[in-house]
């Protein structure tokens, strides 16, 4: 009755693939750590994103039980909390012996 | 029109939640309900507390607003919204606004799964208690921007041990309610549920609430949930991040006036929510007291004639006290107020006798009637415990919550699936260390 | 398992997806853009939060609600407890952007430009990625995962679960050896 407003996969794409892009600009572009780190964590988003809309287009194909994509997506939310544990840590650490949260002062490879 | 009308009546004859239903009607009558409701119960909250605070420490509490202060809170509100609304000079604006509403949105849209009753409920979710405390832990992000936003010490102090505090007592309770979902599995085709309504169904399928099942197992679960909650809640005796005495007022000194009693609302509501997750996890929902002691139709009767009881016991009280009243004529237009108070309680009373209204209130009664139970001890807490200090209050939750839920989560596990346990474990274990004890002989 | 509902698609997907994304879309760019640190961080919450709407959209409840109690409710309160410990005056005057952004900026655009060419690209007549109607499937979401994860037949995923606890361990303790004075 909607084919032409309906949402398809394809939407949750390019969609996820925007999200992607920003969350990849930042990363490249920021200096605050913190920041740099809420950039994955877009990405990670995004991720997700595509992973649950084709779990979507799967279980269209496979019957309601094809549930793969959405369990890869959980794995993915673990992933980044362990991420952001270690991150932040890191980033804790940094803070400590630097006095300073931007990245581009971090270019000795070494203490 | 009439289609209009049609779509309206459909919903009665459902047996399922207006959300469930896709009634949209019906959802926003219930929103609306369910809001106004817990407005009314808010209020009541705060003219509860003092009175019973104020018993306990042998004082009279607020007498002057009204007959007994029935009146104070709605005077406190006008105080509140007539106040001079501040922000701090060096305040971050835009977060300070937004702070005390996501507070309150996160304390308010908890209510959606809140289960009243088989189909008194917004809406019936397949995740319904992963969704109650997800949207519940959203509440402390309202906390951390307040106190960061006000650019004050006190605040910031107290958001950071709000947000520690509640970020370690989420994992404790959160163990609590795994095991109490584990027991929602113990049936024919053993699988569990999430849903807030589902929880209560299993409860009822199985004859049993879930606070006596696996003795002790149910009961220490129970407790960790009952301790976390109040941390969560931010109540004594762990009320550090608001705590009077070292931070003023915590992550909310720098608010006044309609924000700060976004605040108030918040707090109130966030422990109506917890005990409402506690009532339906562990106390058996809307359903009445001994289901399977005192059943059949004579007792179903019995106790479902106990609302109106209780409403007119209500008016009865309030008509005690009229009689108590000073008989001075200044006192007679607040005499005639608790007689009228008393007068519509008892009203209430005698309309909840009749069938059709006895019915449909039971379930929600009960549920009720258990929330009260959990508000009356929150206000025992506070007016008994004394404030823990903060690494005492780390210690109970990381030290003495975590691993007890962690042993407790195992041990249900364990004992749920105690046949398969003893026959696939414990019996072949126990042959092949026989075996082996015989070899050495 | 219920008709009633199944019959009942639900209204207006389009407004919602629309709308929804748009959130995403200008929490992610607050998100990239603002000097001040807890303001991208309440940017990205709001993006998760709009995420989460859309993974009900896509009917996975179960991940909306991780999502929800994980992501805003767990992740994003470290992050802002940590924005708070190493909250510094200054970071709000200094340059916000490294000076590679052009390069990054390139680079970025580089990669949506594969994505278009990519999502637009046809083999055979027909687009790579399929326009699949997200058509409803009334079933138990969060039971389905479950059996996917745990289930001693079917658990594909039992393995991996697993390793995501050894993850989760290793991070537990890489966490308190970074951010810990003296261990």
């Amino acid at each position: 009755m909607h084919a032409m407003t309906d949402i398809s996969t394809l939407h949750y794409l390019v969609l996820g693939a925007a999200l992607f892009l920003l969350g990849v600009i930042g990363v490249l572009t920021r200096r605050n750590v913190v920041i740099v780190l809420m950039s994955i964590e877009l990405i990670l988003n995004a991720v997700n994103l595509n992973l649950v809309a084709f779990s979507r287009y799967w279980q269209s194909i496979h019957g309601p039980s094809a549930l793969h994509g959405q369990v890869f997506a959980i794995f993915v939310i673990t992933d980044a909390a362990a991420e952001a544990a270690v991150g932040l840590g890191i980033l804790i650490a940094f803070f400590r012996n630097k006095e300073t949260v931007n990245v581009d002062e971090v270019n000795l490879l070494k203490w | 029109m009439h289609a209009l009308v049609q779509y309206i009546e459909s919903y009665l004859s459902s047996d399922k939640t207006p959300g469930t239903a896709g009634n949209w009607f019906w959802a926003t009558v219930y929103v609306l309900l369910v809001f106004v409701g817990l407005s009314i119960a808010v209020i009541a909250m705060n003219w509860l507390e003092r009175k019973i605070l104020a018993h306990m420490q042998v004082r009279l509490g607020p007498m002057r607003v009204g007959p007994h202060g029935l009146l104070q809170p709605i005077a406190d509100a006008l105080k509140l919204l007539l106040k001079e609304d501040i922000i701090p000079d060096g305040a971050d604006k835009v977060v300070f606004w937004i702070a005390p509403f996501i507070v309150v949105l996160a304390a308010f849209t908890v209510f959606v799964v809140v289960p009243f009753g088989p189909t008194h409920a917004i809406t019936d979710m397949n995740i319904g208690i992963l969704f109650m405390l997800g949207v519940s832990s959203l509440s402390v992000l309202g906390i951390v921007t307040a106190g960061w936003a006000s650019n004050s010490h006190y605040p910031l102090i107290g958001a950071l041990r709000s947000s520690a505090q509640m970020v370690s007592y989420e994992v404790a309770m959160g163990l609590a309610v795994v095991s109490a979902i584990l027991m929602t599995s113990l049936n024919e085709s053993s699988t569990g549920t999430l849903s807030m309504i589902g929880i209560v169904e299993a409860q009822k399928a199985q004859g049993e609430w879930f606070l006596f099942k696996f003795f002790p197992l149910g009961i220490i679960a129970f407790a960790i949930f009952a301790i976390a909650m109040v941390a969560e809640t931010n109540r004594a005796p762990f009320d550090l991040p608001e705590a009077e005495s070292e931070l003023t007022a915590g992550f909310h000194t720098e608010y006044s006036g309609f924000r700060w009693s976004l605040f108030f609302l918040a707090e109130y509501s966030a422990m109506i929510a917890v005990s409402s997750i506690a009532v339906t996890l562990w106390l058996g929902g809307w359903l009445r007291p001994f289901p399977n002691l005192l059943h059949g139709t004579t007792w179903d009767l019995a106790f479902s004639f106990i609302p109106g009881i209780a409403f007119l016991l209500l008016g009865a009280m309030c008509f005690y006290n009229t009689a108590r009243m000073p008989k001075h004529p200044l006192f007679k237009i607040q005499t005639i107020g608790l007689a009228g108070f008393g007068a519509v309680l008892a009203l209430i009373g005698l309309v909840m006798f009749l069938p059709p209204v006895r019915e449909r209130v039971g379930d929600i009664f009960w549920f009720s009637a258990k929330v009260a139970g959990f508000m009356y001890l929150y206000i025992w807490y506070r007016g008994t415990f004394p404030r823990y200090r903060f690494d005492q209050l780390m210690k109970v939750g990381w030290k003495v919550l975590l691993p007890t839920g962690l042993a407790l989560l195992i041990c249900t596990a364990l004992w749920a699936m105690r046949s398969e346990v003893w026959t696939q474990v414990v019996v072949p274990v126990g042959m092949g260390f026989a075996d082996f004890v015989r070899r050495l002989l | 398992m219920n008709p009633q509902i199944a019959g009942n698609p639900p209204v207006a997907t389009p407004y919602f997806f629309y709308g929804l994304a748009a959130i995403m879309i200008i929490g992610g760019i607050l998100v990239i853009t603002r000097k001040n640190a807890v303001h991208s961080a309440l940017a990205l919450i709001t993006t998760l939060l709009a995420q989460a709407a859309l993974y009900l959209m896509l009917y996975a409840p179960f991940v909306a609600g991780v999502q929800i109690i994980l992501y805003a409710g767990g992740i994003m309160v470290l992050f802002l407890f940590v924005i708070m410990l190493i909250s510094i005056e200054r970071a709000e005057k200094e340059r916000q952007f490294n000076k590679q952004w052009l390069v990054g900026i390139a680079a970025a655009a580089a990669l949506g430009g594969l994505f278009i060419t990519v999502y637009t690209a046809t083999t055979k007549g027909r687009v790579l990625f399929p326009e699949g109607r997200t058509s409803y499937v009334d079933m138990q979401n969060t039971q389905g995962i479950a059996n996917l994860l745990f289930d001693q037949h079917g658990g594909t995923y039992m393995f991996a679960f697993e390793i995501a606890s050894l993850l989760l361990l290793v991070a537990i303790i890489g966490a308190v050896v970074m951010a810990k004075k003296r261990i």
